[in-house]
């Protein structure tokens, strides 16, 4: 078990599994939200889907409009369970707040997006500013 | 985070059911971002285009609507994503102005301002120096707080709407002064001399500087820009890099001098010619075909119209030709005869709607669009995104290239 430390972050305790890259994540640009798999060809998680998974990315990207797109993806139930980021962006955080999605960032150990490997299993822990890796 | 005794009972649901959501809604955001407490904003400014609202966001302001949400302050909206008065000739459904529809009626139910603008600091109220206010749109939030010297985070339709609700919103980021310091600090050496160049310039510092938390500072400027000027420029910056604020040595407020701003300590990044050359090179040349000419992002100023008529006058173009312009702007144009001089040389004016977040995919799909041509440095960015081939010219040879068909 591995306890990785974290800013305070929003949304509920969640439980799942990792899908991890060393890229950034832009809820209009890289995803087809309509099947759930990322879209844009140079995104390092191309083809793969996201739905139900812990995303672990570097930084979110995007406009004033993507506060709205976690609500309409979630509504759906075609969404991640939870994004970790190094470092979140204003506007996906507002979003997380209003989808009720799990969001953290600014881990204390490093680099998220190696800490965390795709596949782990992963409890994430926003009031506490905690993310726990249980397969190892 | 610190509550007054009012924003308490907003919580424990005194007020509305609507006031509790947006306050709770405003404490996660807040603790996420270390805001201490909620600074009272005097104005909010919402994005809710269709496309990216879908019909779960048009639920749930209807569902605010229902419970009585009214806004306790002025509170305005970001452009449409369908012209009510002219979208089936450009392929958008009655599903996409349906959407639109209901937002609309869900919006004035809540008391809200239906401006539908991104140049509400030219055309409704500007904010003024040390103005707290909770604005979306990233162009407008760029120059709320450079030019104006007002703050304001980007604020997602959401929080906004939350702030029009609570009359405040979490004090982090830009609201702060130690955030609004410069923490780059670049030297100008290739004078912009029209919009497009002011949008290149702004491009090049933005995708340099590149994240939301940084603050460039900008010297060597040798002319005093228009209101338009540092629209194109700001806008490109917030587009390429994220960047909500700038200073300009002598020209916005903040900025009397690079010691009034923390910039004297900084290192010099030179910004020259070649590297406005190397941001315009990746969009276009001379002989290039054109599939449709836009002139929007962010909507043109009457300024901007009476300029783009003038060069228009007397012309037929070949290409399509779509601009985009405020509701404000629109009646005015109108009033003075700008428009029918437009749509005589055969452009469209749409009123209302920003052409990238009016389903951009879609309409270019339902046209057989891909190779846009437009003097915006902000929206060539954003449509590579959305399957075109974008190319960036001056106003002046956009009109040129409408008439040829290709660029000119």
């Amino acid at each position: 078990m591995i306890n990785l430390k974290c800013h305070v972050g929003i949304g509920p305790r969640v439980e799942g599994e990792a899908l991890v890259a060393d890229d950034n994540f832009s809820a209009r640009y890289d995803l087809d939200r309509i099947n759930g798999v990322f879209s844009r060809p140079q995104h390092k998680l191309a083809g793969q889907s996201y739905v139900d998974r812990i995303l672990v990315l570097n930084t979110a990207k995007g406009g004033v409009a993507s506060a709205w797109m976690l609500h309409e993806m979630k509504s759906r139930g075609i969404a991640p369970k939870a994004i970790l980021f190094n470092a979140a962006n204003t506007i996906l955080a507002q979003g997380a707040a209003l989808a009720d999605m799990t969001m953290c960032d600014r881990f204390v150990d490093g680099d998220v997006t190696t800490l965390i490997r795709t596949g782990d299993r992963l409890v994430v822990d926003p009031e506490a500013g905690l993310v726990t890796i249980t397969n190892r | 985070m610190k509550l007054t005794h009012e924003e308490r009972a907003m919580l424990a649901g005194e007020m509305s059911e609507p006031v509790r959501w947006a306050i709770d809604h405003q404490l996660k955001v807040g603790r996420m971002f270390d805001a201490v407490d909620l600074v009272p904003v005097s104005q909010s400014h919402m994005m809710a285009d269709p496309e990216s609202v879908g019909d779960a966001g048009v639920d749930f302001m209807e569902r605010l609507a229902d419970q009585g949400a009214r806004v306790a302050i002025p509170m305005i909206t970001d452009p449409r994503g369908v012209d009510l008065d002219y979208y089936r000739p450009l392929g958008q459904t009655e599903e996409m102005a349906d959407i639109d529809r209901r937002t609309i009626a869900a919006c004035e139910r809540m008391g809200i301002l239906m401006t539908n603008t991104c140049i509400n600091y030219q055309t409704v109220m500007s904010p003024v120096l040390g103005d707290h206010v909770a604005f979306g749109d990233t162009g407008v939030v760029i120059y709320t707080n450079s030019v104006c010297g007002a703050r304001s985070n980007y604020e997602g339709g959401p929080s906004a709407l939350a702030a029009g609700l609570t009359g405040r919103t979490p004090r982090y980021g830009l609201h702060l002064d130690e955030r609004r310091r410069a923490t780059r600090r670049f030297r100008v050496e290739a004078q912009p001399r029209e919009l497009t160049d002011w949008g290149v310039l702004g491009a090049v510092i933005g995708r340099r500087a590149g994240s939301y938390w940084e603050v460039p500072f900008i010297e060597g400027i040798d002319v005093v820009p228009t209101s338009d000027d540092l629209k194109h420029f700001g806008a490109a910056m917030a587009s390429y890099g994220s960047i909500p604020l700038f200073h300009i040595e002598g020209i916005t407020p903040e900025a009397p001098s690079a010691d009034a701003i923390g910039a004297d300590a900084l290192d010099i990044e030179r910004v020259t010619e070649a590297d406005l050359d190397a941001l315009r090179s990746g969009f276009g040349s001379p002989g290039d075909k054109v599939d449709v000419v836009v002139f929007a992002a962010p909507q043109l100023s009457l300024v901007e119209m009476q300029q783009l008529a003038r060069y228009s006058e007397g012309k037929r173009f070949v290409s399509p030709v779509i601009v985009c312009t405020s509701p404000q702007v629109y009646a005015d144009a109108m009033r003075m005869k700008l428009v029918e001089a437009l749509e005589a040389a055969g452009a469209k004016v749409l009123q209302g709607t920003c052409f990238y977040n009016q389903y951009a995919r879609e309409i270019g799909e339902a046209n057989g669009w891909t190779r846009l041509l437009s003097n915006s440095a902000k929206i060539v960015n954003i449509l590579g995104g959305y399957g075109y081939q974008p190319a960036l010219a001056s106003m002046q040879r956009c009109v040129d290239s409408a008439m040829a068909g290709e660029i000119v």
